[in-house]
């Protein structure tokens, strides 16, 4: 019984490697672009793109079939001419904000910049209290 | 047998951590000066304890040695094949056994404390005890009830599954065990600032007791996050060595509150100043510990680290995290008040400048913590977003900067208050250098603004780091001045490895067929040949490169594409080049159809430098240690001569009437 549940796992892990095999790559998954600016252009969009099949890694840092796809995509139409938002834009509107590690103020993301903008004057108020002149000595001046 | 034992002595360890929190408790009963009857046991349980749990964790350890595969863990996680290293680092390469590692650190911290620690009053050490008998106790239960290590199968298996190959590798035997060994000293923190709080203890001779658990979890967490870092930087074959990933960021986040805390209690040790911000910060920094605990145990989250998926558990632990956070603040909340201030001082002052850098760490802090739960709030309302370097980069930069700014001054300046006017000569040298490098970079090339005001930031800390010696007899400098002078220097010398590596690198991605040669950067490379090679329990495909700088002597490199069979999965294996002034690191990948070989090289200009400096900040908090426990020492002996002499001097003067009588 535990050697059959065993001899599935293994079989559920081969299976992606099978997968893998079975295409070559897209042309620019594994190449550069010849123009070095272009493909700093490319490499640098690159990083901020989530790889959808992988745990937490951009499709730069990623080995997945997907991921090559997407940098030919991206390296593709960094040639053609488009910019970079733009592309980004495009694998938005096909993948959804959880491709894009740079997240844009949007209905479902602003507080990622409230937030900030509101520590900003939490950490000014601390300081304020805590190292600004001393008005009165009654306040106990503590932060939280 | 082994698993039963470790198991008995598990629900053994558990029931001692009852008895401590108990008697520990009645130690706040006692009057003052006096010693209650039923406090006495909570010191000889927190030690035995330690032993029990220590013993458990050696039983585990000795069954994945011999791969008892009678024991599900070992028969899920191991195999007879593996490398015997393997095998052992094996043991907390799961949840299970990962979780006992934390418990038999928690344990050993508090039996060590129990043990040694002679110099707080009996009613705050109990109190102390009680706490870390509290948070143990949860720990036992979770272990016990939802991931008890020891389970047997109801009948062996004839072989086991195997360990995720990435983990099968040097980086397990350090990693977890100094990073958990860093949390989980802040869990005596934790309990020593619950106790000081309790018992209105916050004082410099608390601080003084504090401070070597700080600064040893503090440098335990540096050397875990940066062998992590290194460890994820070779073995991922990607050549990234700080994903923002939220495991990364579960384990900075302690980091960064220990940082504030260890400030914070020289501070309080020094000048009896911050006593309610030191106790803040001890209990942050140990909840922080805990939150990466779920965050990485749980599996609330899916990442290259996450090797174990149980949404059970992760009820488990954040009922535990929201009893102990909860509580700690709720005391923290009501008794903060009954703490007096303490000394006061100006915001031109040693004091001012660290309560900003505090206050900079504690905002950093929460820009990591929301980004990194953020996602994890949307999923849950089934929208998916992803915060990465885009964000976490800039974002955490707001605050960094005016902190490695004040950093650069903050050592300068003197106690309680001083003048900005009388350091002008300084604080004019550093804001040159720091102009000069960016402009003079800038000039060079067109880098990415960052990285290009690391640089800056990086040459003005290097210098300023040392400027606190000057004018100083160097033979007569504190050791643990030293420490501090080292830390802020690898501070500098790991953002000098940071930006040079976003800003210079050098990336060479190419088919080559054998025979050809590429280049990137200053080195041309020659793909000589591939050739397969066999392992203890891999096979692979090896390269060899002849790699050669401006066409100097070629070396060779041999990066491997390996395939594990149990259980099955392909890992790169990248070959480093290590010069002083950088690594060239080669990757290889698959074969194209025409026969050619994917290579991947990349030329990272000082990238070592992010490692050295993160061993020149531990090196610098072991001298601190070195330094503050050697003073310690010196002065218990002082006062133990003294006493003695005085007894002496009235045993003489008790004497002396006699004769002249």
């Amino acid at each position: 019984m535990i050697r059959a549940v065993l001899a599935f796992l293994a079989a559920l892990l081969a299976m992606p490697l099978t997968a893998q095999d079975a295409m070559p790559p897209a042309p620019y998954a594994y190449n550069q672009l010849d123009d070095p600016r272009l493909e700093a252009e490319a490499t640098a969009l690159m990083h901020t793109l989530r790889c959808l099949k992988c745990q937490s890694q951009s499709i730069a840092d990623s080995d997945a079939p997907m991921a090559g796809d997407m940098r030919h995509q991206v390296r593709s139409r960094i040639l053609a001419g488009e910019s970079p938002d733009q592309i980004r834009s495009w694998l938005i509107a096909r993948y959804g904000d959880y491709v894009s590690y740079n997240p844009t103020v949007s209905a479902t993301t602003w507080p990622l910049f409230a937030i900030p903008v509101v520590l900003i004057l939490i950490v000014g108020a601390v300081l304020a209290r805590r190292l600004g002149k001393r008005r009165s000595d009654a306040a106990d001046g503590e932060p939280t | 047998m082994i698993a039963e034992i470790g198991l008995a002595a598990l629900w053994l360890a558990a029931a001692l951590a009852v008895l401590q929190m108990v008697s520990g408790a009645f130690a706040l009963k006692a009057a003052e000066g006096e010693v209650n009857p039923l406090a006495i046991y909570a010191r000889p349980a927190a030690v035995v304890q330690a032993f029990l749990a220590v013993l458990a964790f050696a039983l585990l350890l000795w069954a994945f040695a011999i791969t008892d595969l009678s024991i599900k863990l070992v028969a899920s996680n191991s195999h007879s094949m593996k490398p015997l290293v393997y095998k052992l680092t094996g043991t907390w390469g799961n949840h299970e056994g990962s979780m006992l590692l934390w418990v038999g650190v928690l344990a050993a911290s508090g039996g060590l404390l129990a043990a040694f620690e002679r110099r707080l009053p009996e009613r705050t050490m109990g109190a102390t005890l009680a706490v870390q008998g509290f948070v143990a106790l949860g720990f036992y239960a979770f272990l016990l009830l939802s991931s008890n290590p020891f389970e047997r199968l109801p009948v062996p298996a004839m072989e086991g599954t195997g360990l995720n190959p990435l983990l099968q590798d040097i980086g397990l035997a350090i990693h977890p065990p100094t990073l958990y060994a860093g949390y989980v000293g802040l869990s005596v923190a934790f309990s020593l600032a619950m106790g000081a709080l309790l018992t209105n203890q916050v004082n410099p001779a608390f601080a003084r007791v504090l401070r070597p658990w700080v600064l040893g979890a503090w440098v335990l967490l540096t050397f875990g996050i940066a062998a992590g870092s290194y460890w994820a930087y070779y073995e991922l074959g990607w050549g990234g060595w700080w994903f923002w990933d939220p495991v990364e960021n579960a384990s900075l986040m302690p980091w960064l509150a220990a940082t504030a805390l260890m400030h914070s209690v020289s501070v309080l040790a020094a000048r009896d100043a911050l006593r309610t911000w030191t106790i803040m910060l001890g209990v942050l920094a140990f909840s922080m510990s805990m939150l990466g605990t779920f965050l990485v145990r749980s599996g609330v989250l899916t990442s290259v680290h996450a090797f174990a998926v149980d949404p059970e558990r992760g009820a488990f632990i954040l009922v535990l995290l929201l009893l102990y956070i909860g509580g700690a603040f709720t005391i923290f909340a009501l008794r903060a008040g009954a703490v007096a201030e303490g000394k006061r001082f100006s915001f031109s002052s040693r004091e001012g400048a660290l309560v900003f850098n505090n206050v900079m760490l504690s905002a950093i802090l929460a820009i990591v913590l929301l980004g990194t739960l953020y996602p994890l709030v949307t999923e849950a309302f089934d929208v998916r977003v992803s915060v990465g370097p885009p964000y976490f980069n800039p974002a955490s930069a707001i605050f960094a900067v005016p902190m490695f700014l004040v950093m650069a001054v903050g050592p300068l300046l003197r106690w309680k208050e001083d003048k900005p006017a009388r350091i002008q000569f300084e604080m004019l040298m550093l804001a040159a250098v720091l102009i000069a490098v960016i402009a003079v970079t800038a000039m060079v090339g067109d880098y990415p603004f960052l990285p290009l005001l690391g640089l800056g930031l990086a040459a003005a800390l290097a210098l300023a780091s040392f400027l606190p010696l000057r004018g100083r007899k160097l033979a007569r400098v504190p050791l643990a001045t030293w420490g501090m002078v080292l830390a802020h220097f690898g501070v500098a010398v790991s953002l000098f490895g940071m930006a040079c590596e976003g800003a210079f690198s050098q990336e060479r991605l190419a088919a080559v067929a054998p025979g050809g040669t590429e280049q990137v950067g200053d080195f041309s490379f020659t793909l000589q040949s591939v050739t397969p090679v066999a392992g203890p329990n891999w096979t692979a495909l090896e390269a060899r490169i002849a790699v050669s700088r401006d066409g100097g002597e070629p070396v060779i490199l041999v990066p491997q594409a390996r395939n594990f069979w149990s259980p099955q999965q392909s890992t790169s294996e990248s070959a480093l080049l290590t010069r002083w002034d950088g690594q060239l690191y080669a990757v290889l990948g698959n074969q194209a159809a025409d026969g050619r070989w994917q290579i991947r090289m990349w030329w990272k200009p000082f990238v070592t430098f992010i490692w050295y400096g993160a061993l020149l900040i531990s090196l610098g908090g072991i001298l601190a240690i070195v330094g503050r426990v050697r003073v310690d020492v010196k002065r218990r002996h002082a006062s133990e001569v003294g006493e003695e002499r005085r007894a002496d001097l009235a045993a003489l003067g008790a004497a002396a009437p006699v004769p002249a009588e």
